[in-house]
């Protein structure tokens, strides 16, 4: 591969990402903050929840951040480029393998991945400290899971991306990610989802799920959780899958 | 070093959707000198954007091969980008990036050194009259003003050859000339230059070779001059008149000396061979039938009616 086309692109991602950084921190930020307050601070105030609620729903905010985070940073770019701009022919005509394009953008997602999970983690701590009890069970299978939330997440942005028009984005929206974060164990263990089978084996189908559960196998073990081997099982299965699901669909893009 | 740049061989492309498929590229075979403006000239629909495609190693081909340099596109397409620049037909230039980024960055992917970049980059600004808005987002520009930056930005990694597709399509005439300009300078600083249009005046006044394509094939391919005396020898009366009607057209066809008639909604085209008493004869036959006259033209032929002669139709048609 080229590397040094590769590192020009890079380098172009990072300016644009910077320039926006504000925005992108504001729209990082703003919907966990706003949860950790309801149901960090708010509702246990109040005496609706308990206290320690926040343990069982903190693994999750994590997730579902990092996961948002991910999937916009390839998706929203990839359908204006090929769906309207086309500013991304520039870099496609440059002396690179189309792959190597698409290394880039799945690189860039995990970045911004991991830079949600970088802003967020420090808002949950800052608010909920007194209540919050987290105890990393090891630090090799947490930097596992940050880098397969982050491949996971570039990837299925990916695939959105490729798939759906700029214009049929907020529908996407609703139809898909909505669902996945609502029924991806981020405010319920899936072990507690006893009381409804179905959706217990249904939701299987979610990748969003591995990732919360297997945040919730390393950062608050004291809640059920899966066991982090399926997780891990879980988060390698999706990858494989939507690694061949986006180069299908990147390359259908690219060439005609 | 090989005299031809580019030689295409039988070269075929199929667009398959769901139920349908489009022939867009039908046995095309030509060849590019090195050095000179090759125009495709054709209407829209022709297979122009899809040839373009297929040597610029974005559209596969569905059969046939395409050598740039003697080295066969789709084997070796990292090494075809490092050679070719293109200009598409439509504006794609990096919105996040201010007007001289969009220059520096396309030459940092093609691994140009950052002394000549700089150089390069403020230079081609000057020669496209771009330098006083250098620092501006590339948002608010005018499209004739994108065209200029975009073949600044193709022109910052040195290409051998230039692929410009429907590069004034949209402009003023003014904008136009600019660009047409723009064109012959880099031709003779020694850019092949391969362009698509489906302006006939674009094509003869630019060009070294046109090939005149229509529906996925070639046509003719020669220079401009030799394509105009493909055209029976003789000139064109142009007639735009109300009311054709068929007797008048059956009258037409006696005058001895038209060579062809080709009919259009308003619009009579006849080729003739360019004796002076056939305007006569043709006024007398309007006089005669007391058709509305618009307008009557009476010319040496263009690369327009060459087409016109070989298709039986417009170069708008269908625009
Ligand atoms: N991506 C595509 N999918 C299906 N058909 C296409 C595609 N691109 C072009 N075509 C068809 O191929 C033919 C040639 O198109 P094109 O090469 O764009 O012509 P031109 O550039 O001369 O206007 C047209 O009939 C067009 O509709
Ligand atoms: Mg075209």
């Amino acid at each position: 591969m080229n590397t040094q086309t590769f590192f020009a692109i890079m380098q172009r991602d990072f300016k644009v990402l910077l320039k926006e950084f504000d925005e992108f921190v504001i729209r990082v930020a703003v919907q966990p903050t706003l949860f950790v307050l309801v149901f960090g601070l708010v509702l246990p105030k109040i005496g609706e929840i308990p206290q320690g609620y926040i343990n069982l729903i903190a693994p999750g905010i994590l997730g579902m951040s990092m996961l948002t985070a991910g999937v916009f940073s390839t998706a929203i770019p990839l359908a204006w480029d090929f769906g309207a701009t086309r500013e991304i022919e520039d870099r496609l005509f440059a002396p690179i393998s189309v792959r190597a394009v698409l290394l880039e953008k799945i690189v860039m997602g995990m970045i911004q991945a991991w830079l949600a999970g970088g802003i967020v983690f420090p808002i949950i701590y800052l608010f909920t400290r007194q209540n919050l009890n987290i105890q990393v069970q090891s630090y090799f299978f947490l930097l596992l899971i940050l880098f397969l939330t982050g491949i996971i997440s570039a990837l299925f942005g990916m695939v959105l991306g490729t798939t759906f028009e700029p214009i049929k984005f907020s529908l996407m929206f609703s139809f898909i990610v909505i669902p996945m974060i609502f029924l991806g164990a981020a405010y319920y263990s899936w072990d507690s989802l006893k009381a409804i089978p179905w959706l217990k084996w249904v939701t299987l189908v979610n990748p969003l799920l591995y990732v919360n559960e297997g945040f919730r196998a390393i950062l608050t073990p004291q809640i059920s959780h899966i066991r982090l081997e399926y997780s891990l099982i879980g988060l390698i299965v999706s990858s494989i899958v939507f690694t061949i699901m986006a180069i299908k669909g990147f390359e259908r893009r690219v060439y005609n | 070093m090989n005299e031809n740049i580019l030689e295409v061989v039988n070269l075929r492309k199929i667009y398959n959707h769901r139920n349908d498929s489009v022939v867009a590229l039908d046995d095309v075979s030509f060849k590019v000198k090195r050095g000179e403006i090759f125009g495709l000239l054709g209407p829209n629909g022709a297979g122009k954007t899809t040839t373009i495609g297929v040597l610029t190693t974005k559209t596969i081909p569905s059969g046939g091969k395409a050598f740039l340099g003697g080295i066969e596109v789709a084997k070796n397409p990292l090494e075809i980008k490092k050679r070719i620049a293109i200009v598409p037909q439509n504006y794609n230039l990096d919105r996040g990036l201010s007007v001289r980024d969009n220059l520096i960055f396309h030459a940092k992917y093609f691994g140009v050194s950052k002394e000549e970049r700089e150089q390069r980059a403020d230079y081609l600004l000057e020669e496209m009259d771009l330098y006083g808005r250098r620092n501006d987002q590339v948002l608010n520009f005018s499209d004739g003003m994108k065209r200029r930056l975009m073949i600044a930005r193709a022109l910052m990694h040195d290409p051998e050859i230039i692929f410009l597709d429907e590069a004034t399509i949209g402009l003023d005439p003014e904008a136009r000339l600019l660009i047409w300009r723009k064109i012959k300078e880099l031709n003779n600083k020694g850019v092949t230059v391969f362009l698509t249009t489906h302006y006939m005046e674009e094509a003869d006044r630019l060009c070294d070779h046109v090939a005149i394509m229509d529906k996925g094939k070639i046509l003719v391919l020669d220079s401009p001059d030799q394509l105009k005396s493909m055209l029976p020898d003789g000139n064109i009366i142009e007639l735009r008149l109300e009311n054709i009607n068929d007797e008048f057209l059956s009258s037409l066809e006696g005058i001895k000396g038209i060579k062809k008639i080709e009919t259009g909604i308003d619009v009579i085209k006849l080729f003739t061979d360019g004796k002076d008493n056939i305007v006569q004869e043709v006024f007398g036959l309007v006089f005669k039938f007391k058709l509305p006259v618009l307008a009557i033209q009476h010319y040496s032929p263009t690369l327009e009616d060459l087409f016109i002669y070989l298709t039986g139709k417009g170069l708008h048609s269908g625009d």
